[in-house]
């Protein structure tokens, strides 16, 4: 027969300052696995969210990074020429010829940050899906108006509508705020890519960007770019180019997410063990009373098995409860794949926060497993003695 | 019994106990060691790079060119000795994601001018010699297992095609924050693949005079402002702090975690050291008794909770170093990563004041103890 789980909660509240110090410990160690995980996967879906599927992005052959890359106007016209390329409902082709540039600037918060500054088509906010201008406007062809990201807004003074911005030696006026779904294009600032062009890199553009006509025909416009001996270039997935942007920071904040909540669960766990061999060892009489009563020694076992996951399992909501205010907010980094500044949001999720429970459920019976075998071990005799 | 017994066998009472505590704080060092270390080498790299050294790139930012007419303008400045240039190749040897710098210098005034760059292998006259010629870092001969005569093959990413290069000599760096992971070639190099359609990337002036250094950066800086490439001059030191920056919040986030962590030990190390003691109540009242002071029997708290955790404490840090001794990936991010004397100072430190805290109440209440109720409770 199971030992009721009242005998538990009660024997908790008994020894309150054990169990809540112990919970604790376990709380900041889901706090910080959570936390951690939260920065990786905001990281992570800022720039997955960047770029669509049904998008292609074409760089020069063997540049792997937008900035590196040129293409000329003529291998632009070309390609905005090829009849897989989705046409607008004006009828021109879906078709945004972007230079990129990273320019310095100083973040509100201190210290310096590239920024990136893409000119883009005019049609740009038509051929990426997701751009929404939510305050002011866009900016109008043949002028030095800019549009910037809603993460630029919150990470750099002076972007405010009307304020402006300098750098390639002009002065360029702010007139819209634009989202898009949280990608790292939010971190960037727009202008139009012939008034971009003369100011810093050239008669070149940096990548075109098209809508694919037929978005499951990727295979055989990447093959048609990229055997065209006219250019000299490499096609990729939009979504899939960004996403691999992010590799690298990812990989590493994930690896240190693991690692050091991995780290710290140890040290809890061995605080887990030490509470539970003290709580074994206080009540050897009431363990007595309840083997002689007729409860089994298995029953005793997940009786104090079950304590344990129980002050673990309190640890670990506290734990979520400590991360939870920090989804939302945003941080910024260089992401050194591209040399520029992506502003990102921690993004604490529902599985995250179960992953976190879980890991601290984990804690608990590891931490509780010897400690209740030495429970399930008492011999009845002598622990009735020592009452 | 001596007072010295005394603790001593109070904590080895319960062996698995205290064995089990001093782990925990392991760990907790262990992990500040580490933690600590990336803090302290983005510190350092924010200090490499010389004050007697200025580099002067584009106003627009570094991924803009300047002219190389440029050069001979720049040495006419008053108080400046000498004058070389870098570009940033940015390409990767077989690893698109396996990243180490690479940079196109004017070798004959680079050289020179960077004694921190200390040739340990081959010859640097073997390198001046040679168009494709190569100096690398010891690291990289580590990590890739090349050796100086070897020709490499690099691929380009700016500079697109497959690029060869002849090792000619490695170096070492004297500051281990310099990186030995860097690798330099020619200029010339560059530029007749280019077709010369290449510029340099920024210039490096060797100064006479250090403390002039602000005054001769804000002459270069007027004298180019309004060309078609102004000019940005600062301190080598600073621009290389500049780069430490971008990191962002990384050094804030770093440090919040280290507080989480040690928080999370000290809840755990308290824990034990509560528990320890309340099962000692009765012996506590039996020494009281006897003739033994409050305070003695706090002090002997204090000094059994501040053994365990400087004793974890060293081992930890000890750990921590042994971890970061050897080539890790983190390398290539955070040059010359490892434990310094400072981290292990203030480790111990903080392992000090960690025991005195985790001590603390329940010598109060060893303390506080009233004997007759604690006796009342025995047998």
């Amino acid at each position: 027969m199971k030992i009721p789980i009242i005998y538990n909660i009660r024997s908790l509240r008994q020894r309150p300052a054990a169990t809540l110090t112990t919970a604790l410990g376990m709380a900041l160690v889901v706090a910080v696995f959570v936390a951690m995980n939260a920065l990786a996967n905001g990281f992570r879906s800022a720039l997955s969210s960047t770029g669509a599927d049904e998008n292609v992005l074409v760089l020069r052959k063997g540049a792997n990074q937008e900035m590196y890359s040129g293409i000329s106007r003529q291998t632009a016209s070309i390609i905005a020429g090829y009849p897989f390329v989705a046409q607008g409902p004006d009828g021109l082709p879906l078709v945004s010829a972007e230079t990129f540039v990273v320019i310095p600037l100083e973040r509100a918060t201190g210290g310096m940050a590239n920024v990136v500054a893409r000119g883009v088509g005019l049609n740009a906010l038509d051929v990426r899906r997701n751009i929404e201008v939510v305050e002011g406007r866009a900016f109008r062809t043949g002028t030095r108006e800019v549009v910037v990201g809603a993460a630029f807004v919150k990470r750099f003074d002076n972007s405010a509508i009307g304020d402006s911005i300098r750098f390639g030696g002009q002065s360029w006026q702010i007139v819209g705020h634009f989202t898009a779904g949280g990608s790292s294009f939010e971190s960037e600032i727009w202008g139009e890519n012939e008034q971009f062009m003369p100011v810093f890199r050239g008669e070149v553009f940096q990548t075109v960007t098209f809508r694919m006509r037929d978005p499951s025909a990727f295979d055989g416009v990447k093959a048609s770019l990229e055997e065209d001996a006219r250019l000299f270039v490499d096609a990729f997935r939009e979504r899939e180019y960004y996403e691999n942007q992010s590799t690298l920071l990812a990989t590493i904040l994930s690896f240190l997410a693991v690692f050091i909540a991995g780290i710290m669960a140890v040290g809890a766990v061995f605080g887990a063990i030490n509470t539970m061999y003290a709580a074994v060892a206080t009540r050897a009489p009431e363990i007595g009373v309840l083997l002689t009563l007729g409860f089994r020694p298995m029953s005793v076992l997940g009786s104090f098995l079950v304590e344990s996951v129980f002050i673990a399992a309190l640890g670990g909501a506290i734990g979520c409860l400590m991360a939870l205010p920090i989804n939302g907010l945003v941080t910024s980094t260089t992401n050194w794949a591209t040399f520029s500044e992506i502003a990102f949001a921690f993004r604490v999720t529902p599985a995250l926060l179960l992953n976190g429970m879980i890991f601290a459920v984990v804690m608990g019976i590891v931490g509780g497993l010897l400690p209740a075998r030495r429970a399930a071990k008492q011999q009845v005799v002598e622990a009735l003695r020592e009452a | 019994m001596t007072k010295a017994g005394l603790v001593r066998a109070n904590l080895t009472r319960n062996k698995k106990r205290t064995a089990l505590t001093i782990a925990s704080v392991v760990i907790a060092f262990f992990l500040y060691g580490l933690l600590r270390s990336i803090i302290t080498t983005l510190d350092a790299t924010a200090e490499v790079g010389s004050e007697a050294r200025l580099v002067t790139s584009n106003a627009s930012g570094i991924t803009f060119v300047l002219p190389e007419s440029y050069a001979n303008r720049l040495a006419g400045f008053e108080g400046v000795r000498s004058v070389t240039w870098q570009n940033w190749f940015g390409g990767y040897y077989q690893d698109p994601q396996d990243f180490f710098a690479q940079m196109a210098v004017k070798a004959d005034t680079w050289l020179p001018m960077y004694p921190e760059v200390e040739i340990t292998a081959g010859s640097a006259d073997e390198f001046l010699r040679e168009r494709t010629a190569a100096i690398v870092g010891v690291g990289l001969l580590e990590k890739y297992g090349w050796q100086v005569g070897q020709t490499v093959t690099l691929k380009g990413t700016i500079f697109a095609g497959d690029w060869e290069f002849v090792i000619r000599a490695a170096y070492t760096p004297t500051n281990p924050s310099f990186g030995d992971e860097n690798m330099f070639f020619h200029y010339e190099y560059l530029y007749e693949r280019s077709q010369g359609r290449i510029s340099p990337g920024w210039f490096i002036l060797q100064l006479d005079q250090p403390d002039r250094a602000a005054d001769i950066a804000a002459a270069i800086d007027a004298q180019f402002r309004n060309s078609t490439a102004p000019t940005k001059t600062e301190t080598e030191r600073a621009f290389n702090a500049g780069f430490v920056t971008m990191w962002g919040n990384i050094g804030f986030l770093v440090r919040a975690i280290g507080t989480a962590v040690f928080f999370a030990i000290l809840f755990v190390a308290a824990n034990t050291m509560m528990m320890a003691v309340r099962e000692r109540m009765g012996e506590v009242a039996v020494l009281k008794t006897v003739g033994f002071s409050d305070a003695t029997l706090a002090g002997m708290v204090i000094v059994e909770s501040v053994l365990i955790t400087v004793v974890g404490g060293a081992i930890g840090l000890f750990l921590a170093k042994g971890a970061l001794a050897g080539q890790t990936p983190l390398q290539s991010f955070f040059p010359g990563l490892g434990v310094t004397a400072g981290t292990i100072g203030l480790g111990m430190l903080l392992a000090l004041v960690l025991g005195v805290v985790t001590g603390a109440i329940p010598a109060w209440q060893s303390a506080r103890l009233s004997v007759a109720g604690a006796l009342r409770r025995i047998g």
